[in-house]
């Protein structure tokens, strides 16, 4: 028996490893070539052989990386408090209240979730122009809370489902308010998805490209995605590669301390917001 | 401490159900009242309607003598604890109990000493400082009750409490819920869909169905004088046997024989609209091995003969399955408490007849034997409506002839 | 109670025969959703009611105003000649634009590129992602390790992910082009295709394994120990008795990937930018509307892809009956 499970251990083990190699190696590789200087950017060599910190440097030097990186933090951040506040108010009617048109909302942010993003990327480009929108935070974050809104209120109803709703009945039998029952018993039993929302949606904005790139036009409201495509033609670099790399890799950062730090709760949010009910 | 009334209290769900209807109930200061009934039968309805957590659709609800039906739970000063305890996950047990009594603004000392109190009577005092989440079935289930009692409420609710214990825990925090009622001397509402605590724990018993009441009374009433048939089947276990009947010239056509049938009920039988079908109710207790019946006895009753299915030694005493001869006995209350039990699409369920015999009874299975039955004990009931024709008699339905 | 002809005879007639019946339905409020039954609603559920419509409110209208109101409109401009580099021409042509686009054949191309990827890149994640779902649901080593990496990939940017690739696969820079080519693959269209389709994979398998795993979560454990005692070898029981219980996790993956393996546009727009015809449709929709300002044909395609993916979400209900994530509303009354 016991020789059996050592076996199955290694088997899973050598699967692991298999997966492990899989997520990592192209991440692993673009933080090879940010520490590479130009002279052996081309070796192929996995591990640089001189290592440097020249490129951080640069991009960090630049307004183009540095404003676009602020702009990036600055709408994901936005988008996403805004988002998870009326996700939340959504999805707690959602799971908890009795109303007609439930169904609707339902299927409405289904279908958003669903819905080409490029299909507005015309109309909004006219519409954003029109009102002065175009290129300025708002008109990104407009549209970020949009196609967020689906993802917060699915992941948010089923944590709100799983909150044992008796508790709120409890706090009353013992005297508390309405208010009272919500912030001092599910309040603090609902932070923990509420977090979880935000992280998904936090990934989901900081990800974004098609609309950045078509509602953007200067450094104004450019975020980091952008800015690393525009770098390619940017006659500011001579080679652009180094720079590139290391731009990626500090925009990767904060995803990687995300993912390490919170990965159950982000599984377990993934999960039950998309598959449960 | 007070008494809670129930006048005409009704609910109506929006989508036009009525899941509790007309309940009229006093329930005296410091009683224990239990309501009970199958699932869905509206009692905790009524119980959340007495907490303010539902409102009431018609009818008035008072404590103390007072209105209360529009008022918010908080200010009827009554304490409840639910199935699943809802323990808040957040606090640790004495937070848990501390709660209501900082909702209510008290200072420090009192609160501590207060929780204190209620800790040492549960037993609860070693485990103040847990989360829930590290407390066992039974341990949960007495901070529910401490929460409750540490505020000294008017009155107590409790929504199946004990429902989520392994059973042996079951029958040992019946009697802990019972003594610590009996010692605070709280109006105590508790509900509970398992007959055996309704019969173990109550002053008066409510027998729920359908969102109507059927029967009020102490245990042993209902059990000895069921109004109809549904309180018949769902109070004793084992229930009731209930058998197919026909009234031919003054005695009863069964699947037992022939039943001599006593002058009121042969009153009642006479009218024109009278059943002629009617349903046959023994509790297996009112059986015996014809062997070890005494002559003097043997008089009260009737014998029978039947094949004996299984035969189950509980050591006290033996529980017999025999097999009868014709139909079930077909009414609506029987079908809802079949279903109840979820037996209702299971054959065989209601072809056996449950006999409780001594335990000195040779009976063997497979062999035919012969059975009595106490005719002072038997039930009659009007299968369309369910009424329980032999309730008021003077004396008892099957009378020996004389 | 199946009187749905004369609703206010159904619900007097349904409320008689709760009379006769001593209320027995009455037992089973949930099973009797007589919903459009008017009667009247009690002070606290029109307060719940008008407390759920409250809360929805903000939520709701965001999403309508920013995709309701510009669905119409780009209908509406699809139908005008409308080039921001010749405003004055700006003129209602009717239908023109679709026949315009719907006989190009660039429109064409780049509708079976999006096709071809859409069908591989979902095909082939949906085995791995099965692969990788088993892994991380079964493991019985460093469950949180391959959790944690196969996360990575989700959340990294994905225009980051692009240019890891692209490095990869430019000679000099790139480790596996000088490894399995002498050429620049980036430059030859079925490579191209090939890589972007990998890096696809790469991006979004884990995002299915996940979706998959919630769904082998829900095999009950028991429903495997009794299959293998009934004799099912590993292959049977996955077959007969997990994939059954995860059909519906399935079919949400499948749905939800496909959709958005339909909008591929990140990728391809750093790997090739559209080079070789390798553009997709989002890709050409983008490249008209903001690098020509020809508002008139990008929103032309832009309806042209709403409608799409619309059948593929159609057919996809129709024929599997998916159900709404988060369509449990049922359960509380």
């Amino acid at each position: 028996m016991a020789d059996t499970t050592t076996r199955a251990k290694l088997r899973w083990g050598l699967l692991d490893v298999f997966v492990v190699a899989f997520a990592l190696f192209p991440v692993l590789w673009i933080m090879s070539l940010s520490f590479k200087t130009p002279a052996t950017l081309t070796d192929g060599k996995f591990i640089p052989r001189e290592w440097t910190l020249e490129n951080y440097r640069t991009i960090f030097a630049t307004d183009q990386f540095v404003r676009a990186l602020v702009n990036s933090i600055g709408i994901a951040m936005i988008a996403t408090t805004i988002a998870v506040v009326l996700g939340a108010m959504a999805a707690y009617a959602i799971s908890r209240l009795d109303f007609p048109g439930k169904r609707l909302l339902i299927g409405v942010s289904l279908l958003i979730a669903m819905f080409p993003q490029v299909s507005l990327v015309s109309p909004l480009f006219e519409i954003e122009r029109q009102l002065g929108l175009f290129d300025t935070w708002p008109g990104l974050i407009l549209p970020y809370i949009t196609f967020a809104l689906p993802l917060a209120i699915y992941t948010l109803s089923a944590f709100f489902k799983q909150i044992p709703w008796d508790l709120e009945k409890a706090a009353k039998m013992d005297g508390a308010t309405q208010a009272q029952a919500f912030r001092r018993v599910i309040a603090p039993l609902a932070a923990p998805g509420l977090f979880t929302t935000a992280i998904l949606v936090f990934i989901f904005c900081w990800n974004d490209f098609l609309f950045a790139i078509s509602l953007t036009s200067t450094e104004r409201s450019r975020t980091v995605p952008v800015a690393l495509s525009f770098f390619t033609g940017a006659s500011q670099f001579e080679d652009p590669t180094g720079a590139i790399c290391a731009a990626a890799v500090v925009i990767t950062v904060p995803i990687i301390l995300f993912v390490l730090f919170f990965q159950r709760r982000i599984v377990s949010g993934l999960t039950s917001g998309a598959v449960k009910g | 401490m007070a008494d809670i009334v129930l006048d005409k209290v009704s609910k109506k769900f929006p989508d036009g159900t009525t899941a509790v209807r007309d309940v009229d109930l006093e329930i005296a200061d410091g009683e224990f009242v239990i309501l009970v009934g199958p699932s869905g039968c509206g009692k905790s309805t009524t119980l959340n309607m007495i907490a303010g957590l539902e409102d009431i659709s018609s009818g008035e609800l008072r404590i103390d003598g007072q209105r209360v039906n529009d008022k918010a739970p908080r200010d009827r000063d009554i304490a409840m604890v639910f199935q699943s305890y809802a323990l808040y996950p957040n606090m640790t047990v004495r937070e848990n109990m501390a709660f209501p009594l900082r909702l209510a603004k008290l200072d420090r000392a009192t609160i501590d000493q207060k929780v204190a109190e209620a800790a040492k009577v549960l037993e609860l005092t070693p485990l103040l400082d847990r989360k829930p989440a590290n407390l066992s079935g039974g341990q949960r289930q007495r901070v529910a009750m401490g929460r409750a009692i540490v505020r000294q409420p008017k009155a107590f609710l409790m929504d199946e409490p004990l429902s989520n214990l392994d059973a042996k825990l079951r029958v040992q925090m019946r009697t802990v819920v019972s003594r610590l009622q009996k010692q605070l001397g709280t109006t105590t509402v508790y509900v509970t869909h398992d007959q055996t605590e309704a019969m173990t724990l109550g002053d008066r018993v409510v027998i729920m169905r359908g969102g109507a009441v059927q029967q009020v009374g102490p245990p042993q009433e209902l059990y000895d004088h069921p109004n109809n048939l549904f309180v018949a089947g769902f109070i004793g276990s084992p229930s009731m046997n209930f058998l197919p009947a026909t009234v031919e010239q003054g005695t009863l056509r069964t699947a037992l024989g022939d039943v001599p049938i006593g002058d009121r009920i042969r009153r009642e039988l006479e009218g024109a609209d009278a059943p002629r079908e009617l349903i046959l109710g023994i509790r297996p207790e009112h059986f015996e091995d014809a062997e070890l019946v005494d002559e003097e006895t043997r008089r009260r009753g009737a014998e029978f003969s039947a094949p004996v299915d299984i035969v189950e030694s509980m050591g006290s005493d033996k529980y017999v399955y025999l097999t009868v001869e014709g139909g079930r006995a077909s009414a609506a209350e029987l079908e809802e408490l079949a279903a109840d039990a979820g037996a209702a699409d299971f054959a065989g369920a209601g072809s056996n007849l449950v006999t409780r015999l001594s335990a000195e009874s040779t009976v063997t299975e497979g062999e035919h034997r012969r059975v009595w039955f106490n005719l002072e004990k038997i039930h009659l009931f009007d299968p369309s409506n369910g009424r329980n024709l032999t309730l008021h008699e003077a004396h008892p339905a099957g009378a020996p002839a004389a | 109670m199946s009187g749905n002809a004369t609703p206010a005879g159904a619900d007097v007639a349904a409320d008689e025969a709760d009379l006769r019946t001593g209320g027995r339905q009455a037992a089973v409020p949930a099973q009797r959703a007589n919903r459009r039954g008017r009667a009247p609603l009690s002070e606290n559920k029109r307060a719940e009611r008008r407390l759920g419509l409250l809360l929805c409110a903000p939520a709701a209208l965001v999403m309508l105003a920013v995709t309701g109101y510009p669905i119409l409109y780009s209908v509406w401009l699809s139908l005008q000649r409308y080039d921001l580099r010749f405003p004055a021409e700006r003129e209602f042509v009717g239908l023109q634009n679709y026949v315009t686009v719907l006989t190009n054949e660039f429109w064409w191309t780049a509708f079976g590129v999006t096709m071809l990827i859409t069908v591989v890149t979902v095909a082939v994640e949906l085995v791995l992602g099965m692969g990788l779902a088993l892994i991380m649901h079964r493991t019985l080593v460093g469950r949180g390790i391959v959790r944690t990496a196969a996360l990575i990939p989700y959340g990294i940017v994905t225009v980051v992910a692009a240019f890891s690739w692209r490095y990869a696969w430019t000679p000099g820079t790139g480790y596996l082009a000088n490894l399995f080519s002498d050429g620049a693959p980036l430059t030859e269209r079925a490579s191209s295709l090939a890589i972007i389709m990998l890096a696809e994979i790469w991006k979004t398998t884990p995002f299915m394994a996940l979706l998959l795993m919630a769904g082998l979560a829900l095999v009950p454990e028991d429903l495997l120990k009794a299959a293998s005692t009934d004799g099912a070898t590993a292959w049977q029981r996955f077959t007969k008795v997990m994939l059954p219980v995860m059909k519906p996790a399935i079919l949400v993956a499948l749905l939800f990937r496909t959709l958005d393996a339909f909008r591929v546009f990140d990728n391809i727009y750093v790997l090739t930018a559209g080079a070789n015809d390798t553009s997709s449709v989002s890709m050409i929709a983008y490249n008209n509307l903001i690098r020509g300002l020809n508002l008139g044909i990008g929103s032309t395609m832009s309806v042209l892809i709403f409608i799409t993916v619309a059948i593929i979400a159609f057919v996809f209900v129709k024929l599997f009956g998916t159900a709404a994530p988060g369509s449990d509303d049922g359960e509380r009354r």
